[in-house]
């Protein structure tokens, strides 16, 4: 009897298992594996193919290659902090600020430019910008500009752009942490004296900071696996990590010096996430869920 | 400071003023684009010139509107197609994913939930690559050994549904893990001892639960696949999905048949986007 019902609750799982582990196995897995080694496989003069870390060497004795990376890396960490220092305001704003009724509403109106896709966006601040565009349009016609300026391709805009496309991934963690603050740790707070920014900076920062994690977390990797935004809105002569990984892959057709630059990326993105992790102290399971 | 306490003027304006600023930042770039849609104009541009609806319905030969632009039409329903396979792949494996991950004990569940949860943190660049020379290899040995050619792996619209799928999958999990967790078990109890199977009480009791999860996240798993870029590039074949099509024509220059095709993009996903969040926040409440 027991037995019997064992093996029935085994059937259940392996229905559930299977599948799942199909994906995980052959779509995450063995692709990174197929990753790393194509980046470790070259052919050589007489057209033998063997082990080498000759692309990875070429990443570390051309400039352009790692510079490109430093700056996509840096980059990041910058757009990061841009999107906190956004985002806690507006996060604050909505859930504990205006009137309840309408905070609702104006997380709506935040989701929706949100749900367009990154392309839309991108196209609509370029013609925004750009030389011939609409805000050099109004300007030189108030008389603020003598000529247009283009605005277009420069790392500012770029980084604006970034910090646009990637805003509503911090904004929705922190305000899911910042509903359940008790409005009476911030009055307590102000009947002792304590002044605006000792509230954010004692109160409202550390008890957010599960929200901002998981928020910096997913911006960081947006940005630094974004492609679109940097390659439209950038400077012509600053490269973006992926679109060295693209131009090995699709315009050279080198796809093990390809693969090692995505190896890199990949090994990035996790070190730094690992790293801001142990920083703040926060517990990766925590955080993802 | 917050609604209960007092507050200075100048800082009540002053977080007003920030607020209303925010959000024009956020609406200016698609509220041009909407508007440039009906411009009488051959750029995407102004000055004004006119009110026309040429870009939508236009016949040619200047101004071909998005009605009768045979590549753009191609293009959106390619992406139709990818995205109507890529949501219902990783709704059916997101689910099963979803009860294996809240309703199943075994070993190494932590490492496996760790991996499952890795799509989100690697960025969709490398998905791209790494599923493309993953497919690669594998057809080639396929080849060379068995002697057949699988037209499955190569770059095209299988190789774009599979590399979707690997992370919307991932997203669709969570959707639904979030509204299993919230589940009564009791009720499954109760339904065991009237005598139902555990096929039985999925399918007539823990299903009808999660309706609206799973409808939640196969809308999600649609507008992500549609409007992905990063893993497509690198796996479309000679069928351009949207937006690698406007991706091309964006980069070479383009004509407002663009912000024609933009308002449609940002009207239907408004409308799409507002009903979800709004079932979801109405089966919330009840």
């Amino acid at each position: 009897m027991m037995t019997s019902k064992k093996r029935k609750v085994r059937w259940g799982f392996f229905v559930f298992f299977v599948p799942v582990f199909l994906w995980l196995f052959f779509l995450i897995v063995l692709p990174q594996i197929e990753l790393l080694r194509m980046s470790l496989v070259g052919t050589d003069y007489y057209g033998d193919s063997g082990f080498t870390l000759r692309h990875y060497g070429a990443f570390f004795s051309e400039p352009i290659y790692w510079l490109t990376f430093v700056r996509t890396a840096g980059y990041a960490l910058l757009v990061t902090f841009v999107v906190i220092t956004i985002a806690l305001p507006v996060a604050f704003y909505i859930t504990k600020v205006v009137r309840p009724r309408a905070s609702g509403l104006l997380l709506i109106f935040i989701l929706i430019p949100f749900w367009v896709s990154e392309l839309v966006r991108v196209y609509g601040w370029m013609i925004l910008l750009r030389e011939s565009g609409v805000l050099n349009h109004f300007l030189t016609g108030v008389g603020l500009l003598d000529k247009p300026v283009e605005m277009l391709y420069n790392d500012v805009t770029m980084v604006m752009g970034l910090v646009y496309t990637t805003m509503l991934f911090m904004i929705v963690p922190i305000i899911g942490v910042m509903e359940s603050l008790d409005d009476s740790l911030i009055e307590a707070a102000h009947d002792l004296g304590a002044g605006k920014i000792t509230i954010w900076r004692t109160i409202i920062i550390p008890y957010c900071m599960p929200g901002i994690m998981s928020g910096s977390i997913i911006v960081f990797m947006l940005v630094l696996g974004s492609y679109l935004t940097p390659n439209l809105m950038g400077g012509k002569n600053s490269l973006w990590f992926t679109e060295q990984i693209y131009n090995q892959m699709i315009v050279y057709f080198n796809w093990n010096q390809g693969a090692a630059f995505g190896f890199l990326l990949l090994l990035l993105s996790s070190a730094i996430i690992w790293a801001a992790l142990k920083v703040t102290g926060q517990d990766w399971k925590k955080v993802i869920t | 400071m917050i609604r209960s306490l007092p507050n200075s003027r100048s800082y009540t304006i002053g977080f007003k003023v920030f607020i209303a600023a925010y959000f024009v930042f956020l609406f200016a770039p698609l509220v041009v684009t909407m508007v440039l849609a009906f411009n009488d104009s051959m750029f995407p541009a102004l000055p004004w010139q006119g009110f026309t609806l040429d870009w939508f319905v236009g016949r040619g030969p200047k101004k071909i509107g998005i009605f009768h632009d045979a590549s753009n039409l191609r293009s959106i329903r390619t992406s139709i197609r990818v995205a109507l396979a890529v949501a219902s792949l990783s709704t059916v494996v997101g689910t099963l994913a979803a009860f294996l991950f809240e309703q199943e004990d075994f070993r190494f569940k932590t490492a496996l939930y760790f991996l499952m949860i890795a799509p989100l943190v690697i960025p969709g660049v490398i998905l791209g690559i790494s599923i493309l020379l993953f497919a690669n290899t594998v057809g080639l040995f396929l080849e060379t050994h068995l002697g057949f050619d699988m037209q499955l792996l190569s770059p095209g619209f299988w190789l774009v549904v599979l590399g979707q799928f690997s992370f919307i999958t991932t997203i669709v999990t969570l959707v639904v893990m979030a509204r299993l967790r919230k589940f009564d078990r009791t009720l499954e109890e109760a339904a065991y001892n009237l005598g139902a199977n555990r096929f039985e009480v999925i399918w007539y009791i823990t299903l009808k639960y999660l309706r609206p999860s799973i409808v939640g996240g196969f809308a999600v798993g649609f507008l992500m696949s549609f409007e992905n870029f990063n893993t497509t590039i690198f796996l479309v074949g000679s069928r351009a999905t949207l937006p690698i099509n406007l991706y091309l024509q964006v980069r070479d220059g383009s004509t407002p048949v663009i912000n024609a095709i933009s308002f449609l993009l940002i009207v239907v996903t408004s409308v799409l986007a507002v009903t979800t969040l709004y079932s979801r926040s109405a089966t919330k409440e009840s």
